[in-house]
């Protein structure tokens, strides 16, 4: 059965267009069939990270009103099959995201793929709350950092009164994705540990993604990061994650530094 | 500025931590201070108004959330000749 997924946070900046490209590619790459959706009506982003964004014809609001069915509105990734992507629209205003509409496409994609992965646009405005109405499963991304913290609590509190599912006093799925995070800096207590996040949002953890170079050089070059470079810290992040949602059980391991000589001598880390 | 008060820094994110944990406890409650605040503050003036002549530009409403006690403080400026409704008046506008 197809599961709705969002990806939210509140804030804006934490990463959840990074996280929903490259955990759809991760779920992708396990031979999931995956469909990744932009909610942020009028600032889309997730075709340029997705390397997309010059096969853009119809967007979801174009869908909603009848202009363009479906099928032709989704964009099939040149990497994986197995991966679709719905934009939204850059010019129409939010407010062309009706209920009904939202809903009927939600349906639809239920048909289709075993992921529908809804990028949610920062804030809790209409676009936020329409990315979150259907979903079964939400990703909370949250940096170490107090404002995203409260915006995710603010969040949390939406997800568990706004949605559908809420409305149906069912028990909506949370997890919390850590971004950001630089276990050196935790360490010598300049920030928030893992512990101190989880004791503060209390919903279970789904991993930890390392605070990194590769993940900009990924959306640089418009490719998620489990494809772009399997083997960084980040994207094993991604891929453990990706695991975790498909049910299986394993401990979320903190991402370690690694100093080199050089980083040593330089004052830079990398996280291993 | 020495070396004992370099190791002696206060590290900041137990700082965070604290701060959040105060602040969040509040928030979850009723969906945030500020609809109640509100209104603490015109029934309050309200019940002020009934006395004496105030400006409501000139009441200072101060808000201190602390882990355990939060206090609200209601600061009403009253000029040094008090211009009181006198009961007359109100008799008068009833």
């Amino acid at each position: 059965m197809a599961k709705v997924l969002v990806v939210t946070s509140g804030k804006g900046g934490v990463g959840k267009t990074t996280s929903t490209a490259a955990l759809g590619a991760a779920l992708a790459q396990a031979g999931e069939n995956v469909v990744v959706v932009d909610f942020d009506v009028g600032l889309r982003n997730l075709d340029l990270v997705m390397g997309a964004e010059r096969r853009v014809v119809y967007d979801m609001i174009n869908v909603i009103q009848g202009d363009a069915r479906l099928p032709q509105a989704l964009i099939r990734d040149k990497r994986i099959d197995n991966l679709s992507l719905l934009p939204a629209s850059q010019t129409r205003d939010k407010d062309a995201l009706t209920d009904e509409g939202v809903a009927k496409i939600i349906e639809q994609l239920r048909e289709k793929f075993d992921w529908i992965i809804c990028d949610s646009p920062a804030g809790i405005e209409k676009g936020a709350m329409m990315a979150m109405r259907y979903a079964d499963i939400a990703i909370v991304v949250t940096n170490p950092e107090v404002s995203s913290v409260r915006d995710s609590d603010r969040i949390i509190g939406m997800l568990d009164s706004k949605t559908l599912k809420a409305e149906r006093d069912e028990r909506m799925e949370k997890h919390l994705l850590l971004t950001r995070y630089d276990a050196g800096r935790a360490a010598r207590g300049e920030m928030l540990k893992t512990e101190d996040v989880l004791e503060i949002l209390s919903i279970p953890l789904l991993g930890i993604v390392p605070e990194s170079v590769d993940v900009l050089n990924a959306s640089n070059v418009g490719s998620p990061i489990t494809l772009n470079n399997p083997g960084s810290g980040a994207a094993k992040a991604y891929f453990d994650a990706a695991r975790r949602l498909r049910g299986e059980q394993f401990e979320v391991v903190v991402p370690t530094e690694r100093v080199g000589i050089m980083g040593r001598l330089f004052g830079r880390r990398a996280v291993a | 500025m020495n070396l004992m008060a370099m190791f002696r820094r206060q590290r900041s994110a137990p700082v965070a931590r604290e701060r959040l944990q105060v602040l969040l406890a509040h928030e979850r409650m009723a969906g945030g201070h500020s609809e109640l605040l509100n209104l603490l503050r015109e029934e309050i003036v309200e019940v002020i108004k009934k006395h004496i002549k105030v400006d409501s530009d000139k009441v200072n409403i101060k808000l201190e959330r602390g882990g355990d006690v939060s206090t609200l403080e209601i600061d009403v400026e009253m000029p040094a000749t008090l211009p009181l409704v006198r009961a007359r008046d109100t008799a008068a506008a009833a």
